[in-house]
């Protein structure tokens, strides 16, 4: 059974001038213990389609749809039950630490309250088990710096902070919302590959929000591209690098300049991304498309078209491989 | 050839297209102030009350410093307010019409409040603004000043301005003038410290565009909002200023009156049992405040930049 | 050779820090932001300027531009030392010299339309242009960063992100540089927006010979537009050389450790076998380590990196590095055994 099993969520905002579709019948599953990549750019829906899953959604969004966490229904739950499923099953890191860290809180005691709340755990215990998690993301000095408030920690190791708050827990499910993109290469590098270890460590499932394609290559198992709200594709990462199947994705790889080889001018994506207050009749995409034809006037569906792999998109398969390769 | 031709030519199309009109900030603000029901309310209660002010004489019979030897000396039982004698408010405990005098005490409050937050408007902006803006020293000086000018209790000086040079209408207004902007510039000044190290100011001194211009082409216009917002909180501040030294009996001079003096007066006289002295002055006071918190309220809900 | 656009010898920037709760006679302290750069630039080359975040790299951008002052030498083509400069002098200068700015949206004025906003460099600098032929410039402008002259009376909310950073883009060449400052221009754009803008750029500098000096921290992005690319760490130069050689054999320590750390978008390259991990965190600015400023997280750091300041040397290839050279195996081993500890 699969850990996290969303079905056709949907996510509306409703602002004084428009309805925004910020995330449409969108469907994934998570199996514990994988990584699943959430790629997308900014207005795709990929931070909405997370934030619908813990419930965390702004007063104005709605959602719609199921999202079932081992076979329980939390989509639009009471709040005492997102609590409790937030305690136990599923937490989430943030770009930014100081979202989920109080900077008037020592350390210490934030982390043993959730722990005194939730597992009914002595203070001592529980500040004890703060160390341990600390630890665990290689804090060094933990016993001494557990006292310390968020600021007196550099941006890493507030990130490392932010994460040993989420794993105390021990969730099933970990939601990571570009935990890396305020951070400096060197930096990145270094969550990411705590990440990797930590998810070893616990067996935890892993969704990791990210714009940066790179990121998703180095850590993930299967990735689902969102453009427009909707799932363009979804499959496991070596394949859908290798041979991408919708014309975005094509465009995302070739768009990107690489460290590890030079090339003459960057492909680009023409155009600009929709307007989700006022989202296309057809494909959102269409207007950008090298491989636009009629039928795009109406929605293609995520359709199977191999073991694993789904995409959403009218040209054939022929012709956006021919395209690839004559591709500068 | 040909081609750089078509070109040139398709260039040329495109710059003779008609120009599509923007839609400005301001007008974004406009539409959201327009449909925010309590702020058009307001708006329209101060209409009324300024077609008041300014038409109320041409309705009224008796001057306002007439007194109707008719009703002198039986107030109390001739003069209550009525439609037959002309007196539409009634008359004061002198016999004087107090729908003139209203009507001029009207005129007198938003006179006050008008010049005293338009001073406050222009100095305080430019003041915080030039000394957000230079900083360092200058900013050190000009601020400090302010914080001397605030330390002083302003009201013991205002009254000692109008006993020690007589009451007159200008005095007045130099003395509110003197005080109002003080807030002002405080507010202006750290707006504009935060606007200062905006990308779009650093792109202006960047390619060399004098102090002067940036104040007044990047700094003043992106304050606006807030000097409009606290521009109209400040109009009810200075009529109640100007009200409290008219209850104290220094504000302007009889036959001139104002609201303050007029609350003052029916106040009172408020036991002989005419209570309509008081209640005619004040209701035109406390609507008019009402109108002007309504509006800044509606107006800070437009130009809140969250809500783009 | 043709003489360099710009040489810079020796560019220091400091800041004084006051710190908090000090009394206001008490003596400030002084922050190194800039610790003698010195780079050239030919025309029409594009010099890449990489670091991580506290390297100083948008500051020395705004020394360049004059918007922090600075010490040392700027020297332009024509001799003129841009570092000593009164404003007035400046202005001649400031036409030649414009900048492009990391937010696009934040660098527009949000009250001004963006006809307004292009001229506002001609208007300074041309003061007596009539306002007829501003606007025919302004259009022309917008036509060529792909712009429909048509939109000049819109605001800069009504744009996309990518759209106003061509705005960004026409308002610094409205005055015909000779040199654009970009610092960041695409970080806060969307990969598929970031390759338009990149590509626009790179077609512009060849169509009007500019010369670039283009700060990021995204070394991917760098390699692709630059000719010759300079690593910064704390202030200081680290290495400085042609992209080509950089990327493929980069001789100081931190430039390797940076390199590895790029997330490749490749499933075949395995991160956790290339990156040499750093140890510890950036020393803080107002107090840098003795010798060379990289030795706290250096790999391979000695005694002798305490005690003497390594210089840039070389001649294309320039690493200021007591121990220059790749890493070897043994050393990637060691590093990656100390961070696990």
């Amino acid at each position: 059974m699969a850990l996290l099993d969303i079905r056709d969520l949907s996510v509306r905002f409703h602002t004084h001038d428009a309805e925004v579709h910020a995330v449409s019948d969108v469907s994934l599953t998570v199996q514990p213990g994988e990584t699943l990549g959430i790629v997308g750019e900014s207005g795709s829906g990929k931070s909405q389609l997370a934030f619908a899953v813990m419930g965390l959604l702004a007063r104005n969004g709605q959602a719609s749809g199921s999202v079932r966490l081992d076979g329980q229904e939390i989509l639009n739950a009471p709040p005492k039950v997102i609590n409790r499923v937030r305690a136990e099953k599923v937490a989430m890191i943030f770009q930014d630490p100081m979202t989920s860290l109080n900077p008037y809180m020592r350390v210490s005691d934030q982390m043993a309250e959730v722990l005194v709340l939730h597992k009914g755990l002595s203070k001592r215990a529980a500040v004890a088990e703060s160390v341990r998690m600390l630890e665990a993301v290689r804090i060094p000095d933990a016993k001494g710096r557990v006292r310390l408030y968020p600021h007196e920690f550099s941006g890493g190791m507030r990130q490392r902070v932010m994460i040993a708050m989420a794993l105390l827990c021990r969730p099933k499910l970990l939601i990571a919302d570009e935990p890396t993109t305020a951070l400096d290469v060197t930096v990145q590098a270094q969550i990411m590959t705590l990440l990797s270890d930590l998810q070893r460590d616990f067996g935890m499932a892993m969704m990791l929000i990210t714009h940066d394609l790179g990121v998703v290559a180095g850590s993930c198992s299967r990735v689902a591209v969102m453009y427009g709200g909707r799932i363009r594709e979804l499959g496991p990462v070596g394949p859908l690098f290798a041979d991408p199947a919708h014309p975005y994705t094509q465009g995302l790889l070739s768009a990107i300049p690489r460290i590890d080889t030079d090339e003459g001018e960057l492909a680009v994506i023409p155009g600009q991304p929709p307007d989700m207050s006022r989202p296309p009749q057809g494909c959102a995409f269409g207007p950008r498309c090298a491989y636009r034809r009629g039928d795009c006037d109406h929605r293609p569906p995520l359709a199977s078209f191999a073991p694993d792999r789904w995409r959403a998109c009218f040209a054939p398969l022929a012709e956006l491989r021919a395209g690839t390769e004559t591709r500068p | 050839m040909v081609i750089e031709h078509d070109k040139m030519r398709s260039l040329a199309a495109r710059m003779a297209q008609p120009e599509v009109r923007g839609r400005s900030p301001w007008a974004d603000a406009r539409r959201r102030f327009l449909r925010n029901k309590a702020a058009m309310a307001g708006l329209v209660i101060l209409l009324l009350v300024a077609l008041f002010a300014i038409f109320g004489g041409q309705i009224a019979i008796w001057s306002n410093e007439e007194l109707d030897f008719s009703v002198m000396g039986q107030v109390a039982t001739m003069g209550h307010p009525s439609l037959e004698n002309g007196h539409y408010f009634g008359t004061d405990d002198l016999g004087r019409d107090l729908f003139a005098r209203t009507v001029q005490g009207t005129q007198i409050s938003l006179l006050v409040g008008i010049v005293g937050a338009g001073i406050a408007v222009i100095v305080g902006t430019l003041y915080g603004a030039v000394a957000g803006y230079v900083g360092g020293r200058t900013d050190q000086v000009m601020m400090r000043t302010v914080d001397i000018l605030m330390s002083i209790p302003y009201m013991f000086v205002l009254i000692l301005l109008l006993v020690m040079f007589g009451r007159s209408m200008t005095m007045l207004f130099l003395g509110i003038g003197l005080i109002s902007w003080l807030d002002m510039a405080r507010i202006v000044r750290g707006q504009t410290l935060s606007l200062k190290n905006r990308e779009f100011i650093e792109a202006a001194r960047a390619t060399g565009v004098s102090t002067w211009r940036i104040i007044i082409r990047h700094i003043v216009p992106n304050l606006l909002g807030v000097v409009a917002v606290y521009a109209t909180l400040l109009v009810p501040l200075m009529i109640l200023t100007e009200s409290f030294i008219s209850f104290l009996g220094l504000g302007v001079q009889e036959p001139l009156t104002s609201w303050g003096a007029l609350i003052s007066e029916g106040a009172g006289t408020m036991s002989y049992g005419t209570l309509w002295q008081l209640a005619f002055p004040l209701f035109f006071f406390v609507i008019t405040l009402f109108g002007f918190f309504f509006v800044g309220d509606g107006l800070r809900d437009a130009l809140d930049p969250k809500e783009r | 050779m043709t003489k360099p656009l710009l040489d810079v010898r020796d560019l220091r920037v400091s800041f004084s820090v006051r710190q908090a709760g000090a009394m206001p006679w008490s003596r400030p302290r002084n922050l190194q932001a800039v610790g003698g750069v010195s780079f050239t630039l030919r025309p029409g080359e594009t010099l890449g300027v990489v670091g991580e975040s506290g390297c100083g790299k948008s500051t020395l951008a705004r020394a360049l531009i004059g918007l922090v002052p600075a010490t040392g030498r700027a020297e332009w083509q024509d001799g003129a030392d841009l570092i000593g400069l009164s404003a007035r002098q400046m202005m001649a200068y400031r036409s030649q010299i414009q900048m492009i700015f990391q937010d696009p949206l934040a660098s527009l004025d949000p009250r001004m339309t963006v006809g307004q906003i292009i001229a506002e460099p001609l208007v300074t600098h041309q003061p007596a242009l009539p306002r007829s032929q501003v606007r025919d410039r302004v259009k022309a402008m917008m036509d060529r960063v792909g712009l429909l002259p048509s939109q000049i009376n819109r605001y800069p909310h009504e744009f996309s992100g990518g759209q106003c950073q061509r705005i960004g883009i026409a308002r610094a060449l409205i005055v015909e540089p000779r040199l654009i400052i970009c610092d960041e221009p695409v970080s806060a754009l969307d990969v598929s927006i970031q390759a338009q803008v990149i590509n626009l750029l790179m077609r512009l500098q060849a169509d009007l010979g500019l010369s670039l000096i283009f700060i990021a921290h995204d070394l991917s992005v760098v390699r692709h537009i630059s000719d010759r690319v300079m690593v910064l760490y704390l202030g200081k130069v680290m290495e400085i050389a042609p992209a080509r050689d950089l990327y493929a054999d980069p001789q100081h320590p931190y430039t390797q450790a940076l390199l590895s750390a790029v997330p490749v978008p490749d499933p075949a390259h395995d991160p956790a076998a290339t990156v040499v991990p750093l140890k510890g965190d950036l020393p803080s600015p107002m107090n840098p380590p003795s010798g060379c400023v990289f030795r706290t997280r250096c790999p391979r750091a000695a005694p002798r990196c305490a005690a003497e300041v390594p210089v840039l040397a070389g001649d294309r290839h320039q690493t200021a590095c007591h121990f220059p050279g790749p890493f070897t195996p043994q050393e990637i081993a060691r590093a990656r055994a100390t961070e696990a500890a």
